[in-house]
């Protein structure tokens, strides 16, 4: 391939956090859930045996995509929403990157819900963290697309009145081959998701729990709270039962087409973690779990492997290199000619 | 494999004909039938054969923008017009010599185009009750006296093709449908045109090596039909004589017909070779660029990625991206397409990534006219992205011309480091001329701004160090050892490329961007002025015009109507020498396909006053309304 980038001898892969911390002034508000994260990508990277500069982090609009400014990686700040479409293209150019997408939920779920969907239609391999904290921060605090209904906010003084969606569900939808929540306020479980996303092939969406301190602080408190989280969370485990609460009493079973919780059930009851579930039926189920009426899932939803939109690309261009020579005097007269 | 009859056919078609034969200059055709009828089929078969004949040729296919509009309707006649000559020609031609119409419709629509005393040619079977009814005539034109101005040549074509493949066991509809090529037939006859070529075809399209291999009636039939329509006009007493245009004199060298879209995707895939890149095509279709996404598709063997994004915004941002990461980022639109583009062509304007931008205009605003011709974008490509955000323009003038300033687009872009716009039209795109083949390895060369690994400990890697003869940034590509850094859509600091909010940073950093695209000024040729240098009056003009006002240029000289022409290819930034042609002619016109967006450009930039020529008919200028004007305007002046 002419674009080929690796002249240079490979980088050393032992890698420390270090090497990914950018000497760039950090500007989220103090206590702001997007430190965790950060901390959490940078002590993920270094294991992955890439060299650095493999790494690209593109970013789209919001607080969530300063990001890329945090990372001494390759790091593409673009414009509200396109993240998806721009990093499809840099995995177009070229396949041997390894690259993050950094959103919000404004910048995913709003003005970019399109490029969202369809690049996890396509499962181009992109790794996308996506910062839930239920509110536009960057614009001061208007209420965004997974807002709770009722959300005072300076665009909605009297409380917002439309249907906030699942990430997880639409990303679900959108035939996503991985999906996965986890919570800025647990680094050690972040780490695993991130490294399970980074070893799967094709895109996967992460979803964070990440809090605003400024204008929706403890918003995910009622159920992600250190004094509320073993009754609230379910922690997804493949091949596991669907088991939460501090004994562990409560589980996930069955009833008619739906999933409902159930106190004391029989260990035969209760539904086991599946995430290779063919029909998706039980990862949309689980994302479609709200607090109070249902227990919050964290951990992998969906890990499934299909083909990539880029790799089927390429084949296809590999194919056709592999038949014909890229002769431009051919392609020139090709068709019918006639001299003077 | 010909069937049997071809033998006698060529033969009646080789010179030996009994009726007399008249030799012409040039002469203007135009096919008109319903959307179902073939004629663009019709048109191109025409087409191939005169350019392989030898003729000069242009061509304008018109057809409606809906797929199968109401069968019989004048909103469904789907037209194709070829001027083809043994001089130089630049137009498909302003009136017609000779019009075919295959029904009521057509015959509405189009014979207002035909010159007095011309051809016309008309099917009986599109003249029944009903398709009178649904082309809203209230008489019967072929009968009511309407047409007396006309040479009218009435056949049933419908009925003939069916006699004339009844043989080959195709009947009903099936059978009238190879009527395209009974009139094509006719046409061969009527022009001295050689058959073969379209016999040929018709073998390769439905011949025994293609999915029609188990109907074989099917490639007999056409074959039929078109062999029965030459010797139908040759045996019965229809035309008085028949024409020969012979072979024009065209520059020596080895020639192919191509359309405007078509020599757009042979530059962009001639640039990145000659770069050594893999293309990134990035595109969302649309009327009239998605030709170059089928043509693009179909080359994957030159490294072509193509990629049908969601929508314009997402083709547009797949393409920074795809910049950023090390490919040559193309992307094709139309005029509603770059609206929805002008905020990521903005992020590449702030990135100063390469790419190319073609802009196929088409009549607006809005949805506009989507398949007719139009030069409305370019203050929407010069000025429509939020700040300062100059981008170079250049502008293809016909359709081989398509092939030389997508080469250039693709020049500029990877040499400056910096998004350009090609601007052509739906009439260059799809219309089609000789194109005399390049020689690849003559093609000029094409240099990047890559910068190469760095080792560790040597200081900070700069992605704004800027190249001090072109102003170029370094093409800084991810994956690459050292070159680690950070950019986006904030203002960046001077050479670093760090975030910054200083004003003295901003005002430097948009003089730079500014400066980077004047500069290019110095890197294409100088403005050159065609006709009568020492005319009083100079005509300029842009993109897909050229044929129509060079020729009406050229026929004004001729007739003593002394008119200077510079055609200007270069938009963004204007040659250098223009400022100083536009001052030295007493009075500047232009004509534009638009309320006077070159004008506008013209008068801000050099504050020279101008007259305006502008239609927005949707159609490109007439040769004989140029001329009109512009002898009014000389003849005022002296």
């Amino acid at each position: 391939m002419s674009t080929a980038l690796e002249t240079a001898p490979e980088s050393p892969v032992a890698l420390t956090r270090k090497d990914f911390a950018s000497p760039v002034a950090i500007r989220w508000c103090p206590g702001c859930g997007d430190y965790s994260i950060l901390t959490a990508v940078q002590g993920v990277l270094p294991t992955l045996g890439i060299p650095k500069e493999k790494f690209v982090f593109v970013s789209g609009i919001g607080c969530s995509s300063r990001f890329p400014y945090y990372m001494n990686t390759f790091g593409f700040h673009t414009i509200h929403g396109r993240a998806p479409a721009v990093a499809t293209g840099v995995k177009l150019a070229n396949p041997d990157l390894q690259v993050w997408v950094i959103t919000g939920d404004g910048d995913a779920l709003s003005i970019g819900g399109n490029h969202f969907i369809h690049a996890l239609r396509r499962n181009v391999d992109l790794k996308i963290i996506l910062f839930n904290n239920r509110i536009y921060g960057l614009t001061k605090g208007q209420y965004s697309p997974t807002s709770a209904v009722g959300t005072i906010s300076p665009s909605t003084p009297f409380g917002s009145v439309d249907q906030p969606l699942s990430p997880l569900a639409l990303a679900l939808g959108a035939e996503a081959s991985f999906v996965a929540r986890t919570s800025d306020n647990d680094v050690k479980h972040m780490t695993e998701v991130f490294a399970a996303a980074a070893a799967h092939k094709g895109s996967a969406l992460i979803e964070v729990m990440q809090n605003c301190v400024i204008f929706a602080d403890k918003v995910h408190e009622p159920y992600y709270g250190r004094a509320t989280k073993q009754d609230n969370l379910l922690y997804l485990e493949h091949g596991k039962p669907l088991r939460y609460g501090k004994e562990n009493e409560k589980g996930i079973v069955v009833d008619g087409f739906s999933l409902t919780t159930k106190e004391n059930p029989a260990d035969g009851e209760v539904v086991t973690h599946d995430v290779k579930d063919p029909s998706g039926a039980l990862a949309f189920q689980l994302a479609r779990f709200t607090h109070p009426q249902f227990p919050v899932p964290v951990g992998i939803f969906r890990d499934v492997e299909r083909p990539s939109f880029h790799e089927a690309a390429r084949g296809q261009m590999e194919a056709a290199k592999a038949k014909a020579t890229a002769d431009l005097d051919k392609l020139f007269n090709s068709g019918s000619t006639w001299k003077v | 494999m010909l069937p049997s009859s071809s033998s006698a056919a060529q033969s009646a078609g080789g010179n030996s004909s009994s009726k007399p034969i008249e030799e012409l200059d040039s002469v203007t055709i135009r096919f008109a039938g319903d959307s179902g009828d073939g004629m663009q089929l019709t048109g191109t078969q025409f087409t191939d054969a005169s350019a392989l004949f030898g003729n000069d040729l242009a061509t304008m296919p018109d057809f409606p923008a809906e797929i199968r509009a109401p069968a019989g309707t004048v909103a469904g006649v789907s037209a194709f017009q070829i001027h083809f000559s043994s001089r130089e020609i630049k137009t498909p031609g302003d009136d017609l010599d000779v019009l075919v119409a295959m029904n009521a419709a057509a015959l509405k629509a189009n014979i207002a185009d035909l010159e007095v005393g011309g051809i016309l040619v008309v099917d009986l079977a599109g003249f029944g009750d009903k398709d009178l009814e649904k082309a809203e005539y209230r008489s019967n034109p072929l009968q009511d006296g309407s047409l007396t101005g006309y040479r009218l040549i009435e056949v049933d074509i419908t009925a003939q093709t069916v006699r004339a493949v009844e043989h080959t066991g195709l009947k009903g509809r099936a059978a009238e449908l190879c009527k395209n090529f009974f009139t094509l037939g006719m046409m061969y006859w009527l022009y001295d045109r050689p058959v073969e070529h379209t016999l040929t075809w018709i073998q390769s399209k439905f011949g025994p090596k293609t999915k029609y291999k188990d109907k074989p009636e099917i490639a007999s039939a056409n074959q039929a039909a078109l062999l029965a329509g030459f010797n139908y006009a040759e045996t019965v007493e229809l035309f008085a004589s028949h024409y020969r245009v012979k072979k024009a004199e065209l520059p020596p060298g080895k020639y192919r017909k191509i359309a405007g879209n078509e020599a757009t995707v042979f530059g962009l895939i001639a640039a990145a070779q000659k770069a050594g890149l893999e293309i990134v095509y990035g595109s969302y279709p649309i009327t009239p660029a998605s030709d170059v996404l089928h043509g693009l598709s179909r080359q994957k063997h030159f490294g072509v990625l193509t990629f049908q994004a969601e929508d314009e915004i997402a083709a547009m941002a797949s393409v920074v991206g795809a910049a950023y990461g090390g490919a040559f980022g193309v992307t094709a639109t139309s005029g509603p397409g770059i609206c929805l583009k002008s905020e990521a062509m903005g992020l590449a304007v702030m990135t100063e990534l390469p790419m190319v931008i073609v802009d196929v205009q088409r009549g607006g605003p809005s949805t506009g006219l989507p398949t007719k011709t139009e030069q409305s974008d370019l203050l929407l490509n010069m000025y429509g992205r939020s700040g300062d955000s100059p981008l170079p323009i250049v502008a293809a003038k016909s359709p081989a011309d398509c092939f030389t300033m997508a080469y250039e687009a693709s020049r500029l872009a990877l040499k400056y480091m910096t998004p350009v716009v090609l601007l052509t039209d739906g009439y260059i795109a799809n219309g089609s001329e000789p194109w005399m083949i390049p020689d690849a390895a003559a093609l000029p060369d094409i240099t990047t701004n890559r910068a190469a690994p760095k080792a560790p400990d040597t200081g900070d890697f700069l992605p704004y160090f800027r190249n001090p003869e072109t102003l170029a940034r370094p093409w800084a590509v991810p994956g690459t050892k050292g070159l680690e850094h950070r950019i986006g859509g904030l203002e960046k600091a001077q050479q670093t490329g760090k975030i910054s909010y200083d004003p003295d940073n901003h005002d430097a950093m948009t003089r730079e961007r500014h400066a980077k695209v004047a500069g290019i000024a110095k890197d294409i040729p100088a403005q050159a002025v065609e006709g009568d240098p020492s005319a009083d009056l100079l005509v300029v003009s842009w993109g897909g015009t050229y044929g129509a006002v060079s020729t009406a240029v050229s026929d004004c000289n001729a007739n003593g109507i002394k008119v200077a022409h510079a055609h200007i290819q270069y938009i963004n930034p204007f040659p250098a020498n223009l400022g100083q042609i536009l001052g030295s002619y007493k009075k500047v016109v232009i004509p534009e396909l638009n309320m006077g967006q070159l004008r506008l450009v013209l008068s801000g930039t050099y504050g020279v006053p101008a007259i305006g020529i502008n239609l927005v008919r949707g159609k490109p200028f007439r040769i004989s309304y140029l001329v009109d004007k512009f002898e009014r305007i000389v003849k005022a002046l002296s």
